[in-house]
């Protein structure tokens, strides 16, 4: 019993650090990217993200045993993308104004590839319980990644600190917590106005450039191989990919024929 | 043919999907590496889009609108695209053999890539028409081209630098990407200023 629990604490926590899907495994970058402007909104696609993992990992455990394994991607897309509508009609209807600020990333959490790679890589195999774990943990994992890019960003970039908190917090009542709305931490009239361009998309680039190697050197440190954007290993369509099943990658194959 | 030009123009340099949206970021980092690769990604990426914009709207119009059932555009979409990816690899293996070669092994990607969802999803939001919405894909899909081209070439030359260690794989191919985006940040109110 001792031991079901402590591995169960390791599927939570090497979502958070070791395998960390947006910093070690490299998954995801698209929303990671595009929705880092703010701390609120990253907050608010790390949960949405979180509640899609967990309630997927939970139905394809289940199914595990159903679903014949010819066509468990489409079937899993499909469960995937109806939580995602879920999800995005709940957002819809409670909070309007992270729908607005997170616009097509909302519905393209469906085509996220955190979700279909867990789902592939353990769901698939493991026992519900497990795998809702798995999920949790990946799920706070890719939230803790995303507030990191949105802190730096919004800090350098808008000079404020949780700006349009309200947006949120809507969900318990108006004005909750005073009506607190964020900090403002570099006056735009001040001595030293905010770099717009870390809001801008080159912002996004480099934060997630200089903080991919801050978590490659703690990770070189602690002995274990760099992240690399895994090409066709990480994949999700990996195992029914022919041309892996001849060792090779998507981008050999095409130079072997014309050689 | 202005409002054609001036959507086309946008979703090209203005609204580059990839390097100004943040769509199709991991082809865009993951198959950049070689200049053949990217353009036969990209190709694949143009065609794909072109066609699944081609099949979604009438769905959506006349099935999904029509009934008041809007809300299962996200489930459907995917569904349709995945199918539909899987059906053309099924028939230029049969008919069109060397098409087949060119973007076949590059059509398994694309189911999940979320430029293709994304353009087909920012069409209706954009509330386009069939004709405007097949330009804004090809437009979409030209601009993601583009991106890779130029990228691979950036590429090509990081691979001869000498790179500080700690930056050395993905966080270099990032930083680099960053700056490939500033240039794309000039063209900011070119379609504005062409076409009033």
């Amino acid at each position: 019993m001792a031991d079901k629990k402590k591995s169960l604490g390791k599927e939570f926590t090497k979502g958070l650090l070791a395998e960390n899907p947006v910093l070690r495994l490299v998954l995801g970058t698209c929303p990671t990217l595009a929705v880092s402007t703010s701390v609120v909104n990253a907050i608010g696609m790390g949960i949405s993200a979180l509640i899609v993992l967990v309630c997927s990992n939970v139905v394809i455990s289940l199914l595990r045993k159903v679903i014949p394994s010819k066509v468990r991607i489409p079937a899993y897309i499909v469960i995937i993308a109806s939580f995602v509508t879920i999800v995005q009609m709940i957002v819809k209807a409670f909070v309007p104004a992270l729908d607005a600020a997170l616009g097509v990333f909302l519905p393209l959490i469906v085509v996220n590839c955190i979700i279909l790679g867990r789902a592939e890589a353990f769901a698939g195999k493991n026992s519900v319980i497990a795998s809702a774990v798995d999920g949790l943990g990946m799920g706070v994992g890719f939230t803790i990644a995303l507030c990191c890019m949105a802190s730096v960003r919004e800090i350098l970039g808008a000079g404020t600190f949780l700006s349009g908190a309200q947006n949120l917090l809507v969900l318990f009542g108006e004005n909750t917590l005073g009506g607190f709305n964020g900090f403002t931490l570099i006056p735009q009239d001040g001595v030293i106005s905010p770099m717009m361009i870390f809001i801008l998309a080159p912002g996004g680039f480099f934060t997630f450039g200089v903080l991919m190697a801050c978590a490659n050197k703690i990770a070189e440190r602690k002995g274990k191989p760099k992240a690399e954007l895994g090409g066709c290993k990480a994949c999700p369509m990996a195992k029914n990919c022919a041309i892996l099943a001849e060792g090779k990658e998507c981008g050999e194959k095409k130079e072997d024929e014309q050689a | 043919m202005k409002i054609f030009l001036s959507i086309l123009l946008t979703a090209i340099l203005t609204e580059n999907f990839v390097l100004c949206k943040f769509l199709g970021i991991c082809p865009f980092l993951g198959v950049s590496k070689k200049l053949n690769t990217a353009v036969g990604m990209s190709a694949a990426v143009i065609f794909v889009m072109a066609l699944a914009t081609a099949v979604t709207y009438p769905i959506n119009k006349y099935l999904l609108a029509a009934n008041d059932l809007e809300y299962l555009q996200t489930i459907v979409f995917i569904l349709v695209i995945a199918a539909l990816v899987q059906l053309v690899e099924i028939i230029l293996k049969k008919f069109m053999p060397p098409l087949y070669n060119a973007l076949g092994i590059y059509l398994p990607l694309i189911t999940t890539n979320c430029a293709v969802l994304g353009v087909v999803i920012l069409n209706i939001t954009k509330e386009y028409n069939f004709a405007q919405s097949m330009v804004n894909s090809v437009g979409a899909g030209l601009g993601f081209m583009l991106a890779m081209v130029i990228f691979s070439g950036v590429r090509s030359r990081l691979e001869n630098c000498d790179i500080p260690k700690f930056l050395q794989g993905l966080p270099i191919v990032l930083i680099s990407a960053s700056i490939v985006s500033v240039s794309f940040m000039g063209f900011t109110g070119l379609v504005e200023g062409i076409f009033g």
